[in-house]
């Protein structure tokens, strides 16, 4: 039991860390403050050959803290070899989707039902059709709510599991989603038929808290878990090492 | 070797409405701005861009050049999203042809080789094989007999792209960390046009920095323009960072119909040297504010 308090936003740091737990020598992807706190602090700890870049063209070495520039570089990988890492499946990558659904379909791209005139036009699917469909795939969702977990997502970027058995065993061969970080839980892709399921409840949090902020009814497998507690090193090494001016809270506010 | 420097009125010159042009860098990185700026205050319309878009595909958009737009996203990397871009889109202004960032690297990839298209996995089961009817699948001759995307080639009928160095010839040197995927652009393309920080002779290139930042090579190059700060305001590292203040009041202009015709008849009405004027004198405004 941990003698200090954790917050929220070390919580949901130490469930990101987590989703890379077993993955060993691969590309650790992070979008978004807190990712990037969880994916440092997982090859501090528990996966130390995971790979880091520094968001530009190098591989990162060592640990250091979020908002700065890495200390050391160990290897050149331009966006272009960036494709060579995701095709090849050695990479594990947590997006940021705008919209989620129940089928475990993600959205980057743009809000409304006419493709041609988008209510809202957000990035484009970036890289998440190949990312989904090659490598492994978590996600974050910093806010928790009925407008993130959505019925029906109007735009298919992210591929979940029941569209790539539709569209064939080359779609599914690779596709492995793991888990989804929220501000509220970690749900993943454990439902009938690959849909979204509840794993766990971060610690002060109701089920019913997380079904009001869900636009769909989330399954759940019985009492749902409580999500673990960050060890007190992995707090100290949060707080002082990766992310010292304390970034992560800016992303999910204590309460 | 042949001199194929010029201005960029006289690349413009060399385009025509209706065109396929590429543009190199991503994001906010390195993009041919003074080149897009030319075009952006040219007669022509109805082009079709591809890109790993910026601003290039904001101020193409903002000037109605733009009829299709081939991408994976359009960003400003510090401000997620582009405006211009996404009026542009909300207004039903221009066709999209989205397509995963892989797929572009792969049609662009099967262009260069003169390849009508390559297998790629990405794009299976995602909205992209939804909002392009013409994409087909592939099923692979061999025993696996996996159905993949048959990403079709990109062709250009121009490439623009921006470089730390070049020499006359069109030899281009990447002093920045990342080639991103410009040779491909010049490769994919029947005429591709280089502009530059600075022209040098050509035996500085190699003595400034190793042979493998010699990415684009004189015989993918059409023309080359020399454009001190044509990159702006996208990075162009090392010779300098994005201009994050300029960026920001290009984003808050763009919010606002009439702050923008200001914006415009402040920065684009004239040439680039009248842009690059006109910079200098807001960038010391904004020191004396």
């Amino acid at each position: 039991m941990s003698i200090v308090t954790a917050t929220r936003a070390e919580i949901c740091a130490a469930a990101c860390a987590d989703a890379w737990r077993g993955d060993g020598e691969l590309l650790a992807s992070p979008f978004g403050t807190i990712p990037t706190v969880g994916a440092r602090l997982a090859r501090a700890t528990f996966e130390p050959d995971l790979l880091l870049t520094d968001g530009e063209a190098a591989f990162a070495a060592g640990t250091w803290p979020v908002g700065e520039q890495p200390r050391r570089r160990e290897g050149y990988v331009p966006f272009r070899s960036i494709f060579e890492l995701v095709w090849s499946g050695r990479r594990h990558v947590m997006m940021i989707p705008s919209q989620l659904d129940r089928a475990g379909n993600a959205n980057i791209s743009c809000i409304g039902e006419d493709y041609d005139r988008p209510k809202v036009q957000l990035l484009g699917v970036r890289g998440a059709p190949g990312n989904t469909v090659s490598h492994p795939t978590s996600y974050w969702i910093p806010r928790h709510s009925p407008r993130a977990l959505v019925e029906r997502v109007d735009m298919v970027a992210g591929v979940g599991p029941a569209a790539a058995a539709a569209a064939g065993p080359a779609a599914e061969r690779f596709l492995d989603l793991r888990v989804v970080v929220t501000d509220l839980a970690v749900l993943d892709f454990r439902g009938a038929g690959g849909t979204l399921r509840l794993r766990s409840l971060h610690p002060g949090v109701t089920l019913e808290q997380v079904q009001a902020a869900t636009g769909f009814e989330l399954a759940t497998d019985g009492e749902p878990a409580t999500t673990r507690l960050p060890s007190d090193e992995e707090l100290r090494l949060i707080r002082e090492v990766i992310d010292p001016r304390g970034l992560r809270e800016r992303e999910v506010p204590s309460a | 070797m042949s001199n194929k420097l010029m201005s960029e009125e006289q690349v413009v010159a060399e385009l025509r409405s209706g065109m396929t042009i590429g543009i190199g860098g991503w994001g906010s990185r390195r993009k041919p701005m003074s080149l897009v700026r030319a075009i952006a205050r040219s007669e022509l319309r109805d082009l079709t861009v591809v890109a790993y878009g910026g601003p290039d595909v904001g101020l193409l958009c903002a000037a109605g050049k733009v009829r299709r737009l081939v991408y994976g996203f359009v960003s400003l990397d510090t401000i997620a999203l582009e405006p211009h871009f996404r009026a542009a889109r909300q207004a039903g202004a221009i066709e999209s042809v989205e397509y995963d960032e892989g797929m572009l690297y792969w049609g662009l990839y099967a262009a260069a080789n003169r390849l009508p298209f390559l297998p790629t996995r990405a794009g299976l089961g995602s909205g992209v094989m939804r909002t392009n009817p013409d994409l087909r699948t592939i099923v692979s001759p061999y025993g696996d007999g996996e159905e993949l995307v048959a990403m079709p080639a990109l062709r250009l009928d121009a490439a623009l792209v921006h470089l730390n160095r070049a020499d006359a010839a069109g030899n281009g040197q990447f002093l920045g960390p990342d080639p991103y995927f410009d040779d491909l652009f010049c490769m994919a393309a029947e005429r591709a046009y280089l502009s530059c920080e600075r022209v040098v002779p050509t035996e500085e290139l190699a003595a400034a920095a190793p042979l493998s930042t010699l990415r684009v090579a004189r015989w993918m190059v059409h023309g080359v323009v020399e454009a001190p700060g044509g990159a702006h305001f996208t990075s162009c590292v090392p010779d300098y960072e994005r201009d994050e203040a300029f960026q920001r009041a290009y984003v808050e202009a763009a919010g606002d119909p009439e702050r923008w015709q200001e914006f415009a008849a402040r920065f684009l009405a004239g040439d680039e040297a009248g842009y690059q004027r006109a910079v200098a004198q807001w960038q010391n405004d904004e020191v004396v504010a």
